[in-house]
């Protein structure tokens, strides 16, 4: 395995390690909560990315699949009287797939349009969940639903949903990963780029879209499933909250939207920052102004994202330093190589 | 049956509202392809303005629109140049979307912090006294409302067909290079047209805040039917706005009075879905010629 695999290989180990240790590190219920939401928006970012940065589509809908996860754990949970405790964490995959199901007649309209309307159309579409949540008998209309609570410790409550949500963050980001390096991956990437030519050269565009919409509300579902076990009540305004879409999209831009690491990256900055804000900023809602200079701070000066603007701003730094230094004929054969290509600091050739 | 007739005049009546609006909304679109999320709470903030108007210096409401309509357009104006402009020539209409999303969540958390988040509801003699015509009662507000909404219309149309400037709009609405060669300053034409575009949103914004309680958090409902609208009707097409409007708030208003106001809602945008389903298009627009 070449050396710079390894190396990567071993700092997402340390990663990983860093992440599994924090709740005993940081055993502070304030810290673990707020730990739980950032990796319930990790997830549903990097979820969310899966599908918008991979095929260009940009749905503003999928909090709709976040009160769907939500409200499936609420009314499973309630209907059948289940005694809480750790048990209730499996109705987190049922939740997700329900999302997924509600995905797919969602996906089938939307997808019919172009772009732009399609960023619309999920907005009114989400809205159309909000309205039937907060109006359904079963979903207990504006007053919402309860969620027994376990009786864990208080000083460890947080522990098993942290654990919970790292988990589904890690499986997020194994499957964005994993299309990624596949064909359909490819697919989809090539959709992104121009639509027309990938139907033409064979590419199944609807179908490959509606997958790709459908695996990326399975993840936002089950956090949703998540968040309704961890606060306890479920709220079609929280639940079905049209800041919840902006936030991921920002943090996807923020990142960099069609990373792996974007999404990561920028869930982990903002979301802390989104809790300060609420926690400090409660009133008078000074928080959206903030959110929302951030917001366009981003999409206007930093448009690509942290990740690909950092990274090609070391690539510029690292040529710039080669090209600084004349080419020396005789060692190691570097004056062979053409300006632009950038030398493996430390490597011999 | 006379809930059918009510629902039916009520739906006209504030359709006509919601289809200015609506047309100022696909305006911005055609000429500029931009989606402007911000139009929702650009009406509440009309509407506020309306009311500090009224409240603290005695303005009547249509007198007060002669106000707040320069006002709006001059915002209008500020953000295109500030934004608008800035925006990544890659994706424009999407990224369009974003910026202006993050424009009006600001927009809400300044009126929010000016105001707070109680509900308050403008104030004046139209609003409750109603015509009584014919066994229906038509409350003044919506009829006055309805005939400045077709009479700014009226003005619209007038602006585009009869005049230069309204021309240079047409024909960047068809074609902006071509537009641009035959010596039209696009930029500035765009610019303007996303002026009057927000600006018919006090008009407007008077008409809501004087016919139903509204806080800083209204902007979410009204830009998801302004949308829902739009799209109906065709993105780009003034004639689909308004044909839109119309229906989609007669169909609401009627079966709000006729089955429960709970579910018109829901079935406002449930023919959206319906529409689009079986046409993506909306009703007048143009077909895709290419999948993007």
């Amino acid at each position: 395995m070449s050396r710079s695999r390894l190396i990567r290989r071993g700092l997402i180990s340390l990663l990983l390690l860093v992440f599994v240790l924090f709740p005993f590190v940081f055993s502070n219920p304030t810290y673990t909560t707020i730990a739980v939401f950032t990796l319930i928006y990790m997830t549903a970012t990097t979820a969310w990315n899966g599908f918008a940065g991979y095929s260009g589509y940009i749905p503003l809908g999928h909090a709709a699949f976040f009160g769907t996860g939500a409200y499936t754990f609420a009314v499973i949970a309630q209907s059948n009287h289940l005694g809480a405790g750790y048990g209730m964490f499996g109705l987190i995959p049922i939740s997700g797939l329900v999302a997924g199901l509600v995905a797919i007649p969602f996906g089938l309209v939307a997808l019919r349009t172009r772009r732009h309307t399609f960023v619309v159309i999920t907005i009114a579409i989400f809205f159309l969940f909000q309205l039937v949540a907060t109006n359904l008998g079963i979903t207990g209309g504006s007053s919402g639903l309860q969620v027994v609570s376990p009786n864990w410790p208080g000083s460890t409550y947080n522990d098993p949903f942290y654990f919970v949500a790292l988990g589904l963050l890690v499986l997020a980001v194994a499957a964005s990963w994993t299309i990624r390096r596949s064909r359909f991956g490819l697919q989809l990437l090539a959709i992104r780029d121009d639509e027309a030519r990938a139907r033409g050269l064979g590419v199944r565009v609807g179908r490959v879209k509606l997958t790709a919409f459908v695996i990326s509300a399975i993840p936002v579902g089950m956090v949703g499933a998540v968040y309704a076990y961890f606060v306890g009540q479920v709220f079609p305004q929280f639940v079905f909250d049209p800041l919840f879409d902006l936030s991921i999209a920002l943090m996807a831009f923020f990142g960099g939207l069609g990373t792996i690491w974007g999404p990561l990256l920028g869930g982990l900055l903002l979301e802390p920052l989104q809790q300060y804000l609420t926690f400090s900023y409660s009133v008078g809602d000074l928080y959206l102004i903030i959110y929302g200079v951030i917001f366009l701070a981003v999409i206007l000066l930093l448009p690509m994202g942290i990740v690909p603007s950092v990274s090609a701003w070391l690539d510029r730094r690292l040529a710039g330093r080669d090209r600084a230094s004349p080419p020396r004929p005789a060692a190691g054969g570097d004056g062979d190589q053409r300006p632009g290509l950038v030398p493996r600091p430390g490597s011999s050739t | 049956m006379t809930s059918l007739y009510q629902g039916l005049i009520d739906g006209v009546l504030t359709g006509a509202v919601y289809a200015l609006m609506a047309a100022g909304l696909t305006l911005i679109f055609g000429v500029m392809d931009i989606i402007n999320i911000a139009q929702g709470v650009f009406v509440v903030l009309a509407a506020y303005l309306s009311y500090v108007l009224a409240a603290h210096f005695g303005i009547d409401l249509f007198v007060g629109i002669l106000i707040t309509m320069p006002a709006l357009f001059l915002l209008g104006i500020a953000v295109e140049w500030t934004f608008i402009r800035r925006l990544p020539v890659q994706n424009r209409t999407t990224m369009s979307i974003l910026v202006t999303y993050a424009v009006a969540i600001i927009v809400e958390g300044v009126l929010s912090v000016v105001f707070g988040v109680n509900y308050i509801q403008l104030h004046g003699w139209y609003i409750t006294r109603s015509i009584h015509l014919l066994g229906f009662y038509l409350p003044y507000i919506y009829v006055f409302g309805c005939a400045m909404a077709v009479f700014l219309m009226g003005a619209i149309y007038l602006l585009l067909y009869q005049t230069r400037f309204g021309r240079s709009i047409r024909a960047s609405l068809q074609n902006r290079t071509a537009a641009r060669l035959v010596g039209i300053n696009v930029d500035r034409v765009a610019t303007l047209t996303f002026g009057i575009g927000v600006a018919v949103t006090a008009a407007g914004g008077m008409v809501f805040g004087a016919t139903t309680a509204f806080n800083p958090n209204s902007g979410y409902d009204l830009i998801s039917r302004l949308l829902a609208i739009v799209i109906l009707g065709g993105l780009g097409s003034m004639a689909g706005a308004m044909a839109a409007a119309i229906s989609m708030l007669v169909i609401e208003d009627v079966v709000a009075a006729m089955w429960s106001p709970l579910w018109s809602e829901v079935v406002f945008f449930a023919a959206l879905v319906l529409v689009l389903t079986l046409r993506p298009q909306g009703l007048f627009g143009r077909s895709f010629t290419r999948a993007q």
